[in-house]
């Protein structure tokens, strides 16, 4: 009964979804404000029906029906409850299922949080978003039903994929989703603006929070992601350059470029046209994630064609929607108007560099990803495109980025004084000399563009420190006054240098732990020491333990300073699960400060003996605490003040200041 | 590609299974700078018969075969350009995880370079335009603005 509730609720959405992706319309075009003011309305009742086909589905789940075809395959009664819960998205129905609930969540929340926009703005953006909402629960109800149902319901389900059975990757789809889904917004804002033919900077003051907090989730999604990948894949790489990876990483570079360029529009109105059409791309960046990742077109072009249903019509959602925008942008665009003079070199011009290196980076991961796609089907040829392809062209594009970075803060709005900006960063740069020549002195036989990378990475951090001093006149006023000017800072201040800081942490994580990382590979028997960077494993053995759904073989590894003190205890271990006969590699982390020790476990030999690899990853957790830092960032941008109203409103104490009427 | 996979099948049926991580003990050379190098190609070969790994990474016996043939190759005294050729003879362009250059990759390693360029040009003619633009004097006010604004200014002051 219950799946069958879901099912109905998932039909009612849609039925919703065409009303409010229709009516509205129909008022903007006659200016019925009746019909125009349906859009929230509807928005809100197809959100209830997709938590109401969801909440159903999740039932499912936690009773364990097996009865339910999905619930079958996906599922265990043996599995702890959370990974019950979260094998929901664990499959392709399911995942499709969150991405609705996601949409439509989005929509909702714009139709209560709206009340300020332009009633027209207002009704356009809903109904464009039900488009897309119409189009993914016919998908669904078309080719991934997931309440299909067994005729005879078995007793026991197959068991999620074991890989997927791990928190990390629990909550990275959500994440994730939140991500790519909130550009959504940016799209349908965009669409709107170029149906109704008017932009203006409010209009990116609107759509700015929507960006921004697409971007903090897609941001910590993806280095949630990439450290999942880090520890469960058992040898310690933390980015692939997969095409999965890359569907991911696309729109984050997509909407960083927006994130930026909505901060000229907003407080320039220039780069209108281009923010808009940014917008279009970031969501559609999204959307060819999802085909790529949903369609299984990557596992090959052949498995594609022989099921074709679903790749088909992902394809089709994708051709109508980015198509018929591109088309849209292309008759309308022409027709709103540019404004905002600046100078190349000024804060606008930083930003246009920024978005130039961006959109070129992005491509270079979009040719990249899908080139080979392209050229298997056109020609029959098949070329392989992997990391050394993408080192060779995204890190070129990415460090002058970097490089010019710490510079856009310091730099005047429409006309700024580069040589004023360069004299402010000095002290930052030295520091980068200073870094970059420890590097070079202590490396022994890295790589040799590591030292600069590290330069690259103090001058971003040092550079984001600056703008704050000299936003506070720190050492030119009293450290009282400094204190009194940091903390009426905007918050959006903050949250640009935290943003900024973050990703030097990041750059700088990566180098180190690329360049520096040590690796040993040995095959150990009981007793036998390994010595890696300045600490000593012995094996001690090996023991089992049972989990509720899975047994463990385990090394037990003890961890010695060079000088004999005790640090601790590792304990790798390979994970069986019976239901799908398949082996897992637990890698045992050890953190040293925001290093790690990294051991992974393969199988026993005959003589008891046991193969092993151990790494020593030198600052590698700052990788992933860079992302968390850029997410603070955003979030203290989030809680600003002029965001979080959401439209231009005067204070109260400028009120006598307007005109009158 | 039916040569492939009755290789790859051969492959699997000859050499034992090695459920574990990349490579292995035993495969690891005695010599630091070979074995350096032999890593550093590993890196740049595709495991054919995985989705996107490389040699280096990949735990499939084609993958063991491979790292395997590519220190004897070392051993033998190949250098690093005689190893990568020698497997693209063998296997084909889609070892390589970073195609060479052709006609037939020229849209893809072309496009990041030219885009930047074309940005670039594009930019550089929309700033001279600009520029043009910003040295034009603003308009003035008309009559009715500066009326309004006049008002606007009586009525702050009076307040």
């Amino acid at each position: 009964m219950t799946a069958e509730l879901g099912h109905y609720a998932l039909m009612l959405a849609l039925g919703l979804a065409l009303i409010q992706g229709t009516m509205p319309i129909v008022g903007t075009r006659t200016n019925d404000a009746v019909l125009m003011s349906m859009a929230a309305p509807t928005a809100l009742g197809q959100f209830g029906f997709v938590a109401m086909a969801f909440a159903a589905l999740a039932i499912c789940y936690v009773t364990s029906d097996f009865s339910v075809l999905n619930v079958f395959e996906n599922s265990n009664s043996q599995m702890p409850f959370i990974y019950r819960l979260t094998s929901i998205w664990g499959n392709h129905e399911g995942s499709m299922m969150l991405w609705v609930l996601i949409l439509t969540f989005f929509g909702a929340l714009v139709a209560v949080f709206g009340n300020n926009l332009p009633i027209v703005l207002k009704a356009n953006a809903l109904a464009v978003q039900a488009w897309i909402a119409a189009a993914f629960h016919l998908f669904i109800l078309m080719t991934s039903n997931p309440f299909v149902r067994i005729p005879q319901a078995p007793f026991e389900g197959r068991d999620l994929n074991p890989i997927l059975q791990d928190p990390g990757l629990a909550f990275h789809p959500p994440l994730l989703y939140l991500g790519y889904v909130g550009f959504s917004i940016a799209f349908s804002f965009a669409i709107a603006a170029l149906l109704e033919g008017r932009i203006d900077a409010a209009w990116a003051r609107w759509v700015r929070p929507w960006v921004l907090g697409a971007w903090m989730c897609l941001t910590v999604g993806i280095a949630g992601g990439s450290y999942w990948a880090y520890y469960t894949l058992g040898w310690g790489g933390f980015w692939f350059w997969d095409p999965v990876e890359n569907a991911s990483l696309m729109p984050w570079l997509a909407g960083t470029a927006l994130l930026h360029s909505a901060v000229v529009m907003e407080k320039r109105g220039a780069l209108k046209i281009w923010t808009i059409l940014l917008a279009i791309l970031t969501f559609s960046l999204s959307l060819i994630g999802t085909f790529l990742v949903r369609s299984g077109v990557l596992t090959s072009v052949h498995t594609f064609a022989t099921d074709p249903m679903r790749g088909v019509f992902i394809l089709a959602i994708l051709v109508v929607f980015i198509g018929g925008a591109l088309a849209l942008y292309g008759w309308r665009a022409p027709m709103l108007k540019q404004g905002g003079l600046f100078a190349p070199i000024s804060r606008e011009g930083a930003l246009v560099f920024n978005n130039l290196f961006l959109t070129t980076a992005c491509a270079s991961v979009f040719i990249g990803t899908l080139y080979p796609l392209a050229l298997e089907a056109l020609s029959g040829a098949k070329i392989s495109v992997g990391p050394p392809f993408f080192n060779a062209t995204f890190g070129p594009l990415f460090i002058p980025l970097m490089v010019v970075m710490p510079f856009g803060p310091l730099m005047g709005w429409k006309r700024g004084d580069l040589l004023g900006a360069a004299q402010r960063l000095l002290a930052a740069a030295i520091l980068a000399a200073l870094a970059m020549t420890a590097a070079f002195a202590l490396e022994q036989g890295g790589p040799a563009l590591a030292p600069f990378g590290v330069g690259v990475a103090i001058f971003v951090m040092a550079g984001a420190i600056t703008d704050i001093a000299e936003r506070t006149l720190f050492l030119r006023v009293p450290l009282r006054a400094v204190w009194r000017r940091a903390i009426g800072l905007p918050r959006s201040a903050w949250g640009t240098a935290l943003a900024h800081f973050g990703l030097g942490v990041t750059l700088l994580g990566i180098v180190a732990a690329t360049a520096w990382g040590s690796e040993r590979i040995a095959e150990m028997k009981v007793g036998d020491n390994l010595d890696i960077a300045h600490y000593r494993v012995t094996f001690t053995g090996l023991f089992s333990r049972q989990g509720p759904n899975y047994h463990d073989v385990v090394g037990r590894f003890i961890v010695r300073r060079m000088n004999g003190d005790l640090i601790g205890v590792m304990e790798p271990s390979r994970r069986s699960f019976p239901t799908r006969n398949m082996t897992t590699t637990e890698a045992a982390l050890m953190t040293r400060g925001v290093s790690q020790l990294y051991l992974s476990l393969g199988d026993p030999t005959q003589t008891g003996n046991v193969a092993m690899r151990l790494y020593f990853k030198p600052l590698v957790l700052l990788i992933w605490l860079g992302a968390a830092i850029m997410f603070t960032g955003g979030a203290l941008s989030l809680s600003d003040r002029r965001l979080r109203v959401g439209a231009p409103q005067p204070a109260k104490t400028k009120a006598a200041l307007r005109p009158a009427g | 590609m039916r040569r492939v996979l009755l290789l790859v099948l051969g492959l699997v049926v000859l050499t034992p299974a090695f459920p574990w991580a990349a490579v292995q003990p035993d495969e690891v050379l005695r010599n630091p700078v070979l074995e350096a190098r032999a890593r550093g190609l590993s890196q740049q070969l595709r495991c054919m018969v995985c989705q996107n790994e490389s040699i280096d990474d990949s735990d499939a016996p084609l993958a063991h075969d491979l790292r395997v043939l590519v220190r004897e190759r070392l051993q033998a005294g190949d250098s690093d350009a005689q190893v990568l050729d020698f497997l693209v003879a063998r296997y084909g362009e889609f070892v390589l995880l970073k195609p060479r250059l052709s006609w037939r990759t020229a849209i893809l390693w072309g496009l990041p370079p030219g885009l930047l360029l074309i940005g670039t040009i594009l930019l550089v003619v929309a700033a001279a335009r600009r520029r043009g633009r910003m040295q034009e004097p603003a308009p003035g006010l008309t009559a009715e603005e500066q009326a309004r604004l006049q008002k606007i200014l009586a009525q702050s002051s009076g307040s």
